[in-house]
């Protein structure tokens, strides 16, 4: 046995800043997300067209009332940005569902078993990174209109690629180590090994992977949604609100850049996550 | 009427051949594992076999665990085709102890699952009939029962051979095969662990497979010894007739090779040479010819025939 | 003339919690081949690199007199150390395998270090390395040095390595369980032809083991380490002859002999596990699993002498 290693070299897993920051970023989304018609101070589809348009807090002439301000159609902003972030995080965690029952069964399934199976997972893999992931979705959306669940469902069986790929060479490499082995012999089913032998033993990359993917169809719905082809209108979706504040850019700033910056931190914050969690387990996993 | 004695593990003439990828630009290679193996291992015994890497051991191990299939040739153990067994079957009358105790438990479970998965595979044992023998086990093998709680990465390495070994025992089979098992522990640990095999063995009457590349262990352990060179046994024979009478060049060049803790003798000229043995290219004729120091002319074109000896044989075309 | 390599009390720490060398004090003189020998985890791999300092990040050392040729390491910076890495101190390592960069030739390797060294011309480094390619027995020198590391096997990615280490024409080699990760016959050429260099050259060589035969076999003096520290240090013939320290005495008992082994005994063992000694530790780290201990071995351990260059950490007399 050689040498000891340490890492102890700049701060990791836990101990770095930024996992924290992203921790407490994920956090809140996660409660507005879940407690939003308990948090949100006004009805985020209530209209009234006397209050326009009015400005944040940080602008003179701000009423207190709404501390965001109001856009185009006088809702209250917080509200619809608090109301946006529980359709992101559940567009994104739903996808990430389906994509990641989808990716980990093929993936498992071509790594595990390998040979002919092997050939058609990777045949499908590659199909699948040659489809242009936007324009198929705009098509299909297209086609048959917009809703939630179609938007989940055609996002969740484009993006399962991560999945599939991470989840065959794991498998693949512990598919090869002796304890395995040891529990063929042992005169386990191919179930009992997969299950109990494999699949745990690849659980924290696929973990990482699926934080990842959040951050990824958040950003993907809401380019849908900028477009008008993701979620329906009067549901506040960030993609939408930036959208539709579009004609108000230069007048009216904050329509635009509230919803802009509310999507970059919650990206950013899920990606300083996610780099947390691949050290965390990574150095667990090297010892 | 002849009293022939099953033998516990039979091998005749199996072959094993790997198909290598050369990518899309190369060709795809052939790698001969192991090719025309056949011996007979009596119960109760301890076969050694030696070679250095690409001999073809481990394949051999994996062939007779029925873990990969055979190409060619017949696997029996206890007078069954091991093809043929299913699962729980062949559990309960073959296992393995491998050589890296770091890889070999699953570094998730604990120690006292790890030695309960054969009962529980087998799916006619009560809870409390595998409680009782997973503790009887570890109290076997040397491990304190509160040892039963821990996880793989808790425990030094010797401590993990031996949950290994329990786990290997538990069903109570009739044949282990060690695939190295000493070689990744330390020295004062080895003899541990090979003491602990030698009890084990008296005590449930087992049949060993004992694959090393450390001859002096298996001089310890083994009742009989073939030596493997690029997947064929080029000398099989009792433990003491091969290490004071070796016939085959190659078996003499590895036991010249062992250094003995005796000051003074200096490094041995093995008188070997630079090539490396390639299973994707075995040489025609002696497969060992290119690297013989005595090799002649008609070693690269004659295939050596099998002379046998009391307890097995030589290949060698230049032996009598 | 002062020892080729003069180490006293080296201590090696890895953050608060493990201290990975205790107090390890040995010589290398020129021309000598010292093998440092013992178990995963005495510390002998951290003491090497402690040499070289080259530690894991984390790592520190002190030492009361770390000298290579009379001129204190401890006192050199990264530039000093660069400037004999490679030049008047060499290391080889394990691992054939992942110890030559896979993208480059083996030549550019070898000549690199040269021309960083000796600032000589691309010709003249080329020259050298087919030559002593030549030396370490590798057949069409010129061949093997355009040919990059995947293409050779491991013997002779190993005398490669040898070679690589030779270039600057180093005084001192530390070799790290070069013959390892090798097969048997390989490591028997290994071993000759690194014990035939360092006679030609006259190298100091500091070899790392734990296999008691290559000792035996290539060693003008030993030194035996057990969790951090030198527990016994005698020139070889000695050591095997007449071992002191209960723990050498253990550790030959275990090691089974071709020729000479009755089945039915059972192999000498040391029963119990090598413990994690942290800072603070006091005592004899051995003293779990040594029949001869006692009281005092939890306090302190005298250094003694059993006869000249014979000395071990024992309360036991000679």
């Amino acid at each position: 046995m050689s040498v000891v290693t340490v890492n102890a070299g700049p701060r990791r897993g836990w101990r770095s800043a930024g996992t924290w920051v992203g921790a407490f970023i994920v956090g809140i989304a996660l409660i507005c997300a879940i407690f939003a018609p308990l948090i949100v101070p006004h009805d985020p589809f209530a209209q009234d067209l006397d209050r326009r348009l009015l400005v944040p807090f940080w602008m003179e002439g701000h009423n207190p009332e709404f501390i965001l301000g109001t856009d185009q159609l006088g809702r209250d902003y917080l509200s619809r940005l608090i109301w946006g972030c529980r359709i992101s995080m559940l567009i994104g965690i739903t996808v990430t569902i389906v994509s990641g029952l989808i990716g980990i069964t093929i993936g498992v399934l071509g790594g595990f078993f390998g040979g002919r199976i092997d050939d058609a997972v990777l045949f499908a893999i590659t199909t699948r990174l040659s489809i242009p992931v936007v324009l198929v979705a705009l098509a299909v959306v297209g086609l048959l209109g917009t809703s939630m669940t179609l938007l989940v469902l055609t996002l969740g069986l484009l993006l399962w690629d991560r999945f599939a790929v991470v989840a065959r060479s794991t498998s693949m490499q512990v598919r090869n180590l002796d304890f395995v082995a040891a529990a063929w012999c042992a005169g386990c089913s191919r179930f009992r090994v997969l299950s109990r032998e494999v699949l745990p033993n690849i659980a924290s990359h696929l973990v990482v992977v699926a934080t990842l993917e959040i951050a990824l169809a958040i950003l993907l719905e809401a380019t849908l949604s900028f477009l008008g082809l993701g979620v329906p209108p009067p549901l506040p979706s960030w993609g939408l609100m930036i959208a539709e504040a579009k004609d108000y850019m230069f007048f009216s700033p904050w329509v635009i850049v509230i919803p802009g910056v509310a999507l970059f931190v919650l990206v950013l914050g899920i990606n300083l996550l996610g780099d947390g969690l691949r050290d965390a387990f990574g150095t667990r996993s090297r010892s | 009427m002849s009293t022939k004695t099953q033998a516990a593990i039979e091998l005749r003439s199996v072959g094993k051949t790997f198909r290598v990828s050369g990518g899309i630009l190369g060709k795809d290679r052939r790698v001969v594992a192991v090719d025309g193996v056949s011996f007979a291992v009596p119960p109760g015994g301890v076969l050694g076999v030696v070679g250095e890497s690409g001999c073809g051991k481990s394949t051999l191990a994996r062939l007779i665990l029925g873990l990969l299939k055979p190409d060619s040739g017949d696997i029996a153990v206890e007078g069954q085709r091991i093809v043929d067994m299913d699962r729980k079957a062949r559990a309960r009358l073959i296992q393995p102890v491998f050589q890296d105790p770091f890889s070999s438990l699953n570094p998730l479970t604990r120690v006292r699952d790890i030695v309960a998965m054969p009962l529980q595979a087998q799916g006619s044992f009560s809870r409390a009939e595998i409680a009782r023998r997973v503790d009887e086990m570890l109290a076997r093998v040397g491990l304190p029962g509160e040892m039963g709680n821990r996880l793989p990465a808790e425990l030094s390495g010797g401590q993990r051979q031996r949950v290994a070994i329990a786990r290997a025992l538990v069903l109570r089979p009739r044949i282990v095969v060690c695939d190295e098992p000493t070689s990744a522990l330390d020295v004062s640990v080895q003899a541990q662990i090979l003491n602990l095999l030698a009890e084990l063995r008296r005590d449930l009457g087992l049949t060993y497979l004992f694959i090393s590349h450390n001859l002096a262990v298996v001089e310890h352990v083994a009742s009989e010894v073939a030596v493997m060179y690029l997947g064929r046994i080029v000398e099989k024979k009792p433990t003491q007739a091969l290490f004071h009478q070796p016939e085959h060049p190659y078996t003499r060049a590895l036991l010249a090779s062992v250094l003995t803790p005796e000051p003074g003798l200096g490094v041995p000229d093995v008188g070997l040479g630079d090539i490396m043995p390639d299973p994707a290219n075995i040489p025609p004729g002696c497969r060992f010819h290119p690297r013989c120091p005595i090799a002649e002319p008609r070693c690269s074109t004659e295939t050596p025939p099998l002379r046998p000896r009391p307890g097995g044989g030589v290949e060698c075309l230049l032996v009598a | 003339m002062s020892a080729l390599l003069e180490i006293e009390r080296l201590e090696v720490g890895f953050g608060a919690a493990t201290s990975a060398v205790r107090g390890a004090s040995l010589t290398v003189e020129r021309g000598e081949t010292h093998c440092l020998v013992g178990e995963s985890g005495c510390g002998k791999s951290v003491t090497a690199l402690a040499i070289m300092n080259l530690l894991a990040r984390g790592g520190h050392r002190t030492a009361q007199r770390l000298d290579f040729q009379g001129d204190d390491l401890l006192k050199l910076d990264d530039r000093g150390m660069a400037r004999l890495r490679g030049n008047a101190m060499a290391m080889i390592f394990q691992e054939p395998m992942t110890s030559l960069n896979p993208a480059y030739t083996i030549g550019s390797q070898m000549t690199e270090v040269m021309r960083r060294h000796k600032k000589v011309s691309q010709r003249i480094a080329t020259d050298r390395a087919a030559d002593l390619l030549g030396q370490v027995g590798i057949t069409a020198p010129g061949l093997r040095l355009g040919q990059f590391p995947h293409q050779l096997s491991g013997g002779l990615r190993q005398r490669v390595m040898i070679a690589m280490a030779l270039m600057c024409e180093p005084q001192l080699l530390i070799a790290d369980e070069p013959t390892t990760a090798l097969d048997v016959t390989v490591q028997a050429q290994i071993l000759r032809l690194l014990a035939q260099l360092q006679r030609d050259l006259g190298l100091g060589l500091l070899l790392i083991t734990h296999d008691l035969g290559i000792v035996a076999r290539i060693a003008h003096r030993v030194s035996v380490m057990y969790a951090g520290e030198v527990v016994e240090s005698a020139a070889t013939a000695q050591l095997f002859a007449d071992p002191k320290h209960p723990y050498t005495q253990g550790l030959l008992r275990c090691v089974p002999v071709p020729g000479k082994q009755r089945q039915d005994e059972p192999l000498g063992s040391i029963p119990g596990t090598v413990p994690r000694i942290g800072p603070g530790f006091e005592g004899c780290g051995f003293r779990d699993r040594c029949t001869f201990a006692d009281a005092t071995c939890a306090h302190t351990v005298p250094h003694q002498t059993a006869a000249p260059g014979h000395d071990y950490l024992c309360r036991l007399a000679p």
